[in-house]
């Protein structure tokens, strides 16, 4: 194989996101993906893309998941051309529910916050009954006081997203190693080296580590620290069910095929994937406070993953400046931002630099100085 | 197209309901072969509603899906009839409700 100008460590959806990007301009790309035990949060998450409450903490992140979101449907109908596979893609906006007039408050007061003092722009806070006639098919239970609503908020089928990223990139020329686990990553003379199974190696002038909970473990030898950590959420699923939820809600969303997704958990666990009935329980219970009517269906499975979690939620883009050409990126929500990483994240590691907003992204802003 | 093997049929009867209409069933038997002998199928799928008919009879393939006692997406062939028992089909993507 003749040298790539790329080589991007890892095919889950942030990789193959990026490799996608780059190869549609122009660039030809390689991608290596590692064995079959992985964590693959890629395979496991909730298929939101979703805006309302993110970056209450950092609002250079608020402003980047609006502009992926708004990106969204250019980006599913190009990759469904490209690829051949239809997303279930659909932007109807999304809910937040509160079970209580005191959370509708509290729920207000925190979207107001990250406004700059009022509701973003396309949030709205619905009361019961608005919120009811936006869901006819939906009998709310008792306790529900009212929603938030954010009109950029949608939701795709994430493993027809993966795939569909997958062929499309494929298309396009690019090159996939299955079961190519990297091994070590060094310099070179002009850029860098992988070695894999075999003692196999590989050669690039540009590399990219998005390996998901992997990527610290794989730059850690050339002395880059990533403050990455894993967090469990357990999910279930239904049976297929006539259409009864007509746009995605947090925690609670119907799919195309009419299953309803019922989630998830925030568990710090390490690097268990397990399940549990406790969890199960949980998420099951406050879904019925929500919709009583869940109560007749069935669940057909529960399964969990491990997001991928920097100290403040946000994304985590670093360029070290003793590596010219290798990036490391990673991030929760990886879903929401496949639009934006396939176009302004891959022209910004083109161009060498990351600008605006990503600035913020590096690893620099969770630099605390040791104390004596 | 099914009915029941010579001996089976010997043994003491109960009457249930396929959808609507009162038929006799042997003790033993599950609403899975009631489906079977009365109607052929017991369900359409969800979402290109093609017939399904029950297939294993062993509580693997949940092709027999079906409302049992009102109750959707049971599993028929895992239900031995019951005196008063009422079967139906299940047409379509289920509209769950309250219990
Ligand atoms: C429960 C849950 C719910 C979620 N819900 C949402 C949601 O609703 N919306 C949203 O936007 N996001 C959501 N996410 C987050 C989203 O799934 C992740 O941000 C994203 O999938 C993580 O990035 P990734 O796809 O690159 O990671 P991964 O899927 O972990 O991919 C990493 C890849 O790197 C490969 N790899 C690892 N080590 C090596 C090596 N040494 N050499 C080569 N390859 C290697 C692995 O094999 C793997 O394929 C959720 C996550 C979880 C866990
Ligand atoms: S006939 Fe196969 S599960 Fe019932």
């Amino acid at each position: 194989m003749a040298q790539p100008d790329h080589i991007v460590i890892g095919a889950g959806t942030v990789g193959v996101s990026l490799a996608y990007g780059l190869q549609k301009r122009g660039q030809s790309v390689c991608v290596v993906d590692g064995g079959a035990s992985d964590f693959r949060a890629a395979r496991a998450n909730f298929g939101l893309v979703w805006v309302q409450g993110k970056g209450g903490n950092l609002p250079a992140y608020a402003r980047w998941t609006a502009e992926s979101a708004a990106l969204w449907p250019r980006f599913r109908d190009a990759l469904e051309q490209c690829s051949g596979i239809g997303l279930d893609y659909q932007k109807p906006g999304g809910l937040v529910f509160s079970l209580s007039e005191q959370a509708l408050i509290d729920r207000r007061a925190v979207l107001e916050e990250i406004g700059g003092g009022a509701l973003p722009e396309g949030v709205e806070m619905l009361d019961r009954d608005a919120l009811q006639a936006r869901l006819p098919d939906a009998p709310l239970g008792p306790e529900v006081a009212g929603a938030s609503y954010g009109a950029s908020d949608g939701h795709v089928n994430p493993l027809k997203l993966l795939a569909a990223l997958q062929q499309g990139f494929l298309e396009l020329g690019g090159e996939i190693l299955w079961d190519w686990p990297v091994q070590t990553l060094r310099t070179t003379d002009d850029g860098y080296e992988l070695t894999g199974p075999d003692g196999e190696t590989l050669r690039a002038p540009n590399v990219i580590v998005a390996a998901g909970l992997a990527t610290p473990g794989i730059v850690a030898p050339l002395g880059v620290d990533l403050p990455l950590r894993p967090q469990r959420g357990q999910l279930l699923v239904t049976e297929r069910m006539a259409p009864m939820l007509p746009m995605p809600c947090s925690g609670l969303r119907q799919t195309a095929d009419g299953t309803v997704m019922i989630g998830t958990t925030h568990e710090d666990v390490g690097l268990d994937t397990g399940t549990t009935q406790a969890s199960g329980t949980m998420v099951a219970e406050r879904a019925l406070r929500i919709l009583p009517a869940l109560s007749g269906a069935r669940i057909v499975r529960q399964w969990s993953g491990l997001r991928v979690l920097s100290p403040d939620g946000g994304p985590l883009y670093t360029q070290p400046e003793a590596y010219p050409g290798l990036w490391t990126v990673s991030c929760h929500s990886g879903v929401t931002l496949a639009a934006i990483h396939a176009e302004r994240l891959a022209e910004q590691i083109l161009a060498g630099a990351l600008t605006g907003d990503t600035r913020h992204f590096s690893k620099d802003r969770f630099h605390v100085p040791t104390l004596a | 197209m099914f009915r029941p093997l010579p001996d089976s049929s010997e043994g003491p009867t109960v009457t249930v309901f396929v959808e609507g209409q009162p038929v006799e069933a042997y003790v033993g038997e599950t609403a899975a072969s009631v489906l079977l002998r009365h109607l052929g199928t017991a369900r359409t799928t969800s979402i290109s509603e093609s017939p399904r008919a029950p297939f294993c009879m062993m509580g693997c393939c949940f092709d027999c899906l079906a409302e049992i006692d009102g109750k959707g997406s049971t599993q028929s062939c895992l239900e031995p009839v019951r005196d008063g028992m009422t079967i139906a089909r299940q047409m379509s993507a289920r509209k769950v409700v309250a219990r």
